[in-house]
């Protein structure tokens, strides 16, 4: 007996062992494509080489490498998995296939958020110069959460609901920041663009290490409920049946959410369809056991952030294409094409 | 271990659906039963904390509020009336669920053998690599149901576990339940609409109506045909059979057929 469980269950976990090491053997091949693609070609043995003994390697290869590319190939490796984990966690919240940052709006409220701080070059909370854009722009997107949320809870709101509300605000946010635009100055719009299409070129090794330092932080946080995330999937009357609090799980994950979308917005502009489409890439692979669910749309996240990376360079020689744009370029067909190639039926 | 419900009062946005319901459930099966919308699954909510309710429920001489959560949970299991998911998990993976306190990151052997001997208790092991999703209305149903027992309550509570089952399956399903509740003294609440299921399986059946109950008592004192006339309305011949478990043979609505009326005009 015991024999027959644990052999049924080790084919059913070994199957989503080996999806996550492929995708992890491709994010590690798209991230040194990345990182040798651009102005001045690389080969993969001098970027493997300068990275991990950059004392050997020319020093022209060595400032390219260290200074130019590393951060950026990490940056986008990194903000995939913040995007992947938001929309995960978003969809499980909130019982919704189509939830994202993206699609309800609180990515154009960080956007908005982002450029009334350069506009006005204040922010909402007193911070830092640095920090204010960041700041304004979690604060914004923390509102739109909190909107969708209240409305959620309001008389026991239908995943339709939640989805029109999630338009609205980003109706709202969007025009709001067309007005800005307008009152802008050009310097400003110029810098506005950015949040707009989104863009990995003005990647720092500081912005990279803030990012992750929010990625390490959420991880935990969402970690240690991976089990209740799963039940909650049950729906919430047999998640609460056990013992799951339906309601702090909720504000919880619109908090983390908030927090993964604005660092994302921030430093990297919006960049939209990965949150939607890299949770549903998981669940088609290893299922919604939220232990591998998570990870895997993070990783997910990674790989179309990274592919983009790369694409965005070679698209049109010698210009770096926005890459928010490319996202949504491959997102909309890649999700179109689930729509109508999946099989069972997942949501 | 006797549960005791007493005074319990509740309503949704101030209707009162529960006004004073007072019952008690012994250690067996117990039905309940009443017309659509009489409070019965309310009540099941409100015994197993998703609903606060006013009054009190004590359990094992214990008033509920005085348990930890924990301990709570671990001994009460609720099945809900509706448990229509669309999650993608496999039946194994769903099953364990119902244990979610003794998950960790790694799956015990302990976690994972019960998860199959409660799959297998009913009859559904071949189901447990199947995705969720795949799964026909009365298997999904069968998952529920595993999910609701795997750890071993002391108190299970079921809202409507026939549903979506074939005939087969809802005589087995409730060889199971009364069996499960003999072997480990549980506290069975079912709430049930077959009136012939209720009087087969239950021990003592608790009649519903008007936010109260009306009867409590053995099937046979509780299934009558003068009850099923007041409060269902409908005219029926109950009969003893060898065991003296009364069986409901059905006959027509005392009301006139609206749907009758409405075609014929
Ligand atoms: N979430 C809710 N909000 C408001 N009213 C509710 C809610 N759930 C149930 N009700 C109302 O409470 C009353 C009792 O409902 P309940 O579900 O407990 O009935 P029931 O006895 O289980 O009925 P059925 O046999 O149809 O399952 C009904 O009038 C119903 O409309
Ligand atoms: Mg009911």
């Amino acid at each position: 007996m015991n024999v027959k469980s644990k052999e049924v269950y080790r084919k059913m976990t070994g199957r989503k062992y080996l999806f996550l090491l492929s995708i992890l053997v491709a994010i590690f091949l798209t991230f040194i494509l990345d990182i040798m693609t651009g102005p001045a070609s690389l080969s993969a043995k001098e970027v493997i080489s300068t990275i991990f003994f950059p004392a050997y390697s020319e020093r022209s290869v060595q400032v390219i490498v260290w200074t130019f590319r590393l951060p950026v190939a990490l940056m986008a490796v990194v903000t995939g998995i913040t995007l992947g984990l938001a929309g995960a966690n978003m969809q499980t919240i909130l019982d919704n296939p189509l939830a994202s940052p993206y699609t309800l709006g609180i990515s154009a409220a960080a956007g908005f958020g982002a450029a009334m701080a350069i506009v006005f070059g204040v922010g909402v909370l007193p911070f830092a110069e640095t920090l204010f854009v960041p700041v304004n722009a979690f604060v914004f997107s923390l509102l739109s959460c909190m909107a969708i949320y209240g409305i959620a809870r309001f008389k026991r709101a239908t995943s339709e609901t939640i989805v029109l509300t999630g338009i609205a605000v980003l109706f709202l946010f969007d025009s709001l920041l067309a007005l800005l635009e307008y009152t802008a100055n050009p310097e400003q719009v110029q810098a506005i663009v950015f949040w707009l299409f989104g863009s990995l070129t003005k990647t720092t090794w500081t912005t990279l290490g803030i990012t992750v330092g929010i990625v390490l932080l959420v991880i935990p946080l969402l970690a240690i409920d991976v089990w209740k995330l799963t039940a909650l999937r049950l729906g919430d009357d047999k998640a609460k049946s056990l013992g799951v609090n339906v309601e702090r799980m909720r504000l919880k994950g619109l908090i983390l959410v908030s927090v993964l979308t604005s660092t994302a917005v921030a430093f990297v502009g919006t960049i939209g369809f990965i949150g939607l489409v890299a949770p549903h890439i998981a669940r088609m692979l290893v299922g919604e056991d939220h232990r591998y669910f998570l990870p895997f749309s993070a990783l997910s996240g990674a790989f179309i952030l990274s592919t983009a990376s790369v694409l965005s360079k070679v698209v049109v020689p010698g210009i770096i294409f926005p890459i928010g744009i490319l996202t949504s370029l491959i997102g909309i067909p890649f999700f179109v094409w689930l729509l109508l190639y999946k099989k069972r039926g997942y949501w | 271990m006797k549960l005791e419900i007493k005074n319990l009062k509740f309503g949704y946005n101030s209707t009162p659906v529960l006004k004073s319901v007072n019952m008690v459930a012994e250690p067996m099966v117990t039905a309940i039963i009443g017309p659509n919308a009489v409070g019965k699954s309310t009540l099941l909510k409100c015994i197993c904390g998703i609903l606060k309710a006013e009054g009190s429920i004590v359990f094992n001489g214990k008033d509920l509020k005085e348990y930890r959560k924990d301990e709570v949970i671990k001994t009460i299991s609720y099945l809900p009336q509706e448990s229509s998911t669309s999650a993608v998990m496999t039946v194994l993976e769903a099953t364990m669920l119902g244990k979610i306190n003794s998950l960790g990151w790694r799956i015990k052997d302990e976690d994972l053998s019960a998860s199959m001997d409660t799959l297998e208790k009913l009859g559904i092991e071949d189901l447990a690599m199947r995705p969720m999703n795949e799964l026909s209305g009365g298997q999904k149903q069968m998952v529920s149901i595993a999910q609701s027992i795997i750890r071993k309550p002391k108190v299970l509570l079921m809202d409507e576990p026939t549903n979506s089952l074939d005939l087969q399956r809802q005589l087995e399903l409730f060889d199971v339940i009364q069996t499960i509740t003999e072997d480990n003294g549980m506290t069975t609440v079912v709430a049930l609409h077959d009136l012939n299921l209720a009087a087969r399986y239950a021990g003592n059946v608790v009649l519903m109506n008007g936010g109260k109950v009306v009867a409590s008592g053995s099937p046979a004192s509780v299934i009558t045909e003068a009850m099923i006339r007041k409060v269902y309305g409908v005219n029926a011949r109950v009969t003893l059979d060898g065991e003296g478990i009364p069986q409901v043979i059905p006959i027509n609505s005392t009301r006139k057929c609206r749907i009758k009326k409405a075609i014929t005009g």
